[in-house]
């Protein structure tokens, strides 16, 4: 915030930043190579819904086009904390079809205004041992973080930041620790 | 292309502009008539003011959630509030705020903290067991819109000439006795004395008004941009409803015991009768209201194939 925005209060809802996501499906593949972490197919976006006609009205036209391919339609639930999670399915192969339907979302609800209300992003993967992983983008910031929930309501630390560490070189990884929510039960995870 | 649903409320903007700009000249006219009145002490009153102003700034975190009797909470203790609070700091791209909980049944909460980073958002037991996830989620927003727009900060800055003329008032009054008794023999002295008190006077009055008006159009600033960042401006008009409603319904000693924290609240605990829309340091619950159904009205409006508003692109 600049010094006259604050002086006048008046703060602008921060738009999202889309552009790192496409830097996935290349992330993809080193994470199956160096550690063993298939993509499960399945990603997700979060967000806050407005009220209002308008906000229903662009929800229903992004869940009509995500389901006009042939395939799994999109599921659409809103967890405890009021936002809603969009989860969409994908051939596990197909990184970059899934990247797409993400994006697809996003840009809809920016082009309708609703940009702001956008927090995150997941996709999810697992190795063969069961163990899963999620790759979170948070929207404002434009970064990634790991999140790799175990039993429970526990995190498997060491994990997280072994991904993190692999894929620094690939994506744009959150550099505050602090900002790695957990997103326990996350639809699609 | 992004299309924005934030729209600008200049009228609010140009009336905050405005009384700024008056509290600024209230300042100069404040320190210049002392120079003139006084010209040996005007210095050491203005240094030992500003010193204060810097005091109650700087420790503005610890000493408000003191007054409160407030603790702060870790995410083990609180996990709803902090995951409410994470994810809102998340979508709003800021530092999070320290988080404690007050254990009184009044229903309110507030924002503290002398920057961003050091800045604590406290809510009273009273506001989680009266509000809806929903609504108490408006309510944080709320507080972390004042975080944002480092209002204690503006309104610490916005008080120092009152509190310098609050200052030379009461130094002034002993000057005028007892200097005036030693140096009865100078009346100029003791005339230099009564100037500055009425100044003095004059410039206290005129802040007090003043910075009440300021934090009015801060709240309401606050207002618009936490139903801006949740997205639900009704949710937050609920809640103001509910808590305003509840405190005018509920006269009690816990009331008066919180008083001087009036200012930091998301809604006045003591609501006066008297001067009300001119001393309050809130905006009455009609005009919050009516501005979040403002809000409410342009997140639903359509955009392609609707009716912008005329002289309003993007």
């Amino acid at each position: 915030m600049s010094f006259w925005d604050s002086l006048l209060g008046r703060s602008k809802p921060v738009q999202a930043n889309l552009d790192a996501l496409f830097g996935l499906p290349s992330a993809a593949i080193t994470l199956q190579t160096a550690m063993g972490f298939a993509p499960t197919g399945i990603g997700s976006v979060c967000y806050r819904e407005a009220e209002g006609a308008a906000f229903a009205q662009t929800q229903a036209d992004i869940v009509s086009l995500l389901n006009a391919d042939e395939g799994p339609d999109v599921e659409r639930s809103v967890d405890e904390y009021g936002y809603t999670w969009l989860v969409t399915r994908q051939d596990p192969s197909d990184m970059a079809a899934l990247v797409t339907d993400l994006h697809a979302v996003n840009t809809t609800l920016e082009a309708q205004g609703f940009g702001p209300g956008l927090l995150c992003s997941l996709v999810g993967f697992t190795d063969p041992g069961g163990r899963r992983l999620g790759l979170v983008y948070l929207y404002k910031q434009g970064t990634f973080y790991p999140f790799a929930p175990g039993e429970g309501q526990r995190r498997d630390n060491l994990l997280e930041i072994q991904v993190r560490d692999l894929l620094a070189g690939e994506l744009p990884i959150e550099q505050q620790l602090q900002r790695w929510m957990p997103v326990w039960g996350a639809p699609g995870l | 292309m992004a299309h924005s649903r934030f729209i600008k409320d200049t009228g609010l903007t140009a009336r905050m502009t405005l009384v700024m700009f008056l509290l600024g000249g209230l300042f100069v006219a404040l320190i210049v008539g002392l120079m003139y009145a006084l010209p040996e002490y005007a210095f050491l009153i203005g240094v030992v003011g500003l010193g204060i102003a810097w005091f109650q700034w700087y420790k503005s975190d610890t000493l408000a959630l003191k007054a409160m009797r407030a603790r702060v909470v870790s995410p083990e203790e609180a996990p709803e509030l902090h995951g409410m609070i994470d994810r809102l700091c998340a979508m709003a791209d800021m530092p999070k705020p320290r988080v404690a909980i007050s254990y009184s049944d009044l229903p309110n909460a507030f924002a503290t903290g002398r920057s961003p980073h050091r800045a604590a958002v406290c809510v009273t037991t009273g506001i989680l067991d009266k509000l809806t996830a929903e609504e108490l989620e408006g309510v944080l927003a709320h507080e972390l819109s004042h975080v944002a727009h480092r209002d204690v900060l503006v309104m610490t800055l916005a008080s120092s000439a009152g509190i310098i003329a609050g200052m030379a008032t009461r130094g002034a009054q002993y000057g005028a006795i007892f200097g005036g008794r030693r140096d009865s023999n100078n009346p100029a002295g003791a005339a230099g004395f009564l100037i500055a008190l009425l100044v003095s006077l004059v410039v206290y009055a005129v802040s007090f008004f003043l910075t009440r008006l300021l934090s009015r159009y801060r709240e309401l600033s606050a207002d618009r941009a936490g139903a801006y960042l949740t997205q639900k401006p009704t949710a937050l008009a609920s809640a103001l409803t509910k808590i305003t409603g509840e405190i005018a319904a509920i006269p009690s000693r816990d009331l008066r015991a919180s008083k001087s924290m009036n200012a930091f609240f998301i809604a006045p605990a003591i609501s006066g009768a008297t001067m009300q829309t001119l001393t309050s340091t809130h905006p009455s619950l009609e005009q919050r209201l009516e501005q979040l159904a403002k809000v409410s009205a342009e997140l639903g409006r359509p955009t392609e194939g609707g009716f912008p508003a005329p002289g309003f692109d993007r």
